[in-house]
């Protein structure tokens, strides 16, 4: 009894040591919920401002008739849907929230609690669609709310703290990949599987695409990187000399395909390539291939 | 595709059998009158109807239709739908030629169609149409009344005429 006593008031006084100064916020649940409910309200009717920049460059751009038509109604639907408030697309998509803590930034493990609230109140008050099964395999009935998200909480060195936000439709999440490539494979057998996943695989993810490419790490977080590699917007380059290079690389193969928009042939299967590395074990080349769509609905909003 | 380039031809919905034999592939054409959106669940469930009474033949009007593979979101801004896109047609490959040799005239979604598919159009003289994925909010507009057939309780995949 003693001992339990004892070890209690060391826990207590190892709490009380460790609270943070007085430079370090406290994050709330209600203000993420807040920020994720007004982020979904914009996502769904507002393209992001860099995806409709490309859409209008590649329309310009774009010799084949049939292709600059298709480029020509998704910058006219960027428009009716930013005026009238509709939704950019039918498929309003899975919600995906990121929540980014830097080292002053202090959360309780409840943080994202309110995060499916949100996500209800945004799809049912924005009048948008509902995508969402209860199981993917014993229980497909409809949520009704389109939730749950899917919500994560990542540290970072980076002070403050960020929500990231992606509305990911399913037909374009459908023409992603995870190859577990071999070292010896390279570079260039990086650049062979994302180019036949985009022959098989473009013409259904709704071209054009925003492609993001994660390489490095294990099995189940190669997947994380080339979701995260999406959330860079297209004008900000890769920090990393040799990513932006190879991103340069694959955006050219990509748009030799002659997949084009809307699948309709052309030179715009995609506005852009984002490539994202990390360390990884000596046997591995993991390589994730996550399809982005023309209405690509993603943001990162500072809390 | 729906477009409105000096190319396309237009059509009136059921769609004509001397219509759909002057149609080559690559056309552009523009459709007006009454489809049907059906998509995954909704194909499941057809099927399993089907299955159930031991005929093929279409329930709900669907013989000689156009089925869009597409879920809209709810009514806004004074229409039917806010969204309304087609989905990857691919998905519903499963149930395409058994639908087409049903009766179905047209398909209409985005992305590529299996061999069968494309097999079953030859065979019944029946058209797989692509529209523009994700103009969604432009297409809409096109869209003057809704009226759901069946399958309510699935949602946005409900059979719906429209």
């Amino acid at each position: 009894m003693r001992t339990c006593q004892n070890i209690r008031v060391l826990a207590h006084f190892g709490m009380v040591v460790s609270l943070p100064d007085e430079n370090v916020t406290f994050l709330t649940k209600e203000r993420v919920a807040q920020v994720v409910r007004d982020a979904l309200l914009e996502l769904a009717f507002e393209l992001p401002a860099d995806i409709e920049a490309e859409l209008v460059a590649a329309c310009k751009r774009e010799t084949s008739p049939r292709a600059a038509e298709a480029l020509r109604l998704l910058v006219e639907n960027a428009r009716i849907a930013r005026e009238d408030r509709v939704a950019i697309c039918q498929d309003t998509g899975s919600v995906w929230v990121c929540l980014e803590v830097g080292p002053d930034v202090m959360v309780s493990g409840n943080v994202l609690d309110d995060v499916d609230e949100a996500v209800a109140f945004a799809y049912t008050n924005g009048r948008l669609r509902k995508s969402l099964v209860r199981d993917a395999l014993f229980d497909r009935a409809n949520t009704q709310d389109n939730t749950p998200a899917f919500a994560e909480i990542h540290t970072s060195q980076k002070p403050g703290a960020r929500l990231h936000i992606m509305c990911k439709g399913g037909g374009s999440d459908n023409a992603s990949r995870v190859v577990m490539l071999t070292p010896s494979a390279g570079r260039k057998g990086v650049i062979e599987t994302v180019i036949s996943c985009v022959r098989e695989k473009a013409a259904n993810a709704c071209p054009p695409l925003v492609i993001g490419v994660g390489i490095g790490a294990t099995f189940d977080k190669v997947a994380g990187l080339a979701k995260q590699a999406l959330m860079r917007p297209l004008d900000v380059p890769a920090p990393d000399e040799l990513a932006a290079q190879l991103e340069e690389e694959l955006l050219a193969a990509v748009n030799a395909t002659g997949t084009g928009a809307a699948a309709l042939g052309g030179s715009t299967t995609a506005l852009g390539v984002r490539v994202q590395t990390a360390p990884c074990h000596i046997a591995a080349l993991p390589l994730a291939i996550n399809m982005g769509c023309s209405a690509m609905r993603r943001g990162t909003y500072e809390l | 595709m729906n477009c409105n380039q000096s190319d396309a031809i237009r059509l009136d919905l059921p769609l004509a059998a001397e219509a759909l034999e002057k149609l080559r592939a690559g056309d552009a054409c523009l459709l007006t009158g009454k489809i049907f959106t059906l998509r995954d669940a909704g194909h499941i469930r057809l099927l399993a109807e089907l299955d159930e009474r031991g005929s093929d033949e279409l329930p709900y009007g669907l013989a000689g239709q156009a089925i869009f593979y597409a879920g809209p979101t709810p009514s806004a801004a004074g229409r039917p739908f806010g969204a309304i896109g087609p989905t990857t047609a691919s998905r519903m490959d499963f149930a395409a030629p058994r639908l087409y040799d049903a009766g179905v005239r047209a398909t209409i979604g985005k992305g590529v169609r299996s061999a069968a598919v494309r097999d079953a159009c030859v065979r019944n003289n029946a058209v797989y149409f692509v529209t523009v994925g994700g103009a969604a909010a432009y297409l809409a507009k096109c869209v003057t009344s809704e009226r759901t057939l069946a399958y309510d309780d699935l949602g946005t995949e409900a059979l719906r005429s429209i």
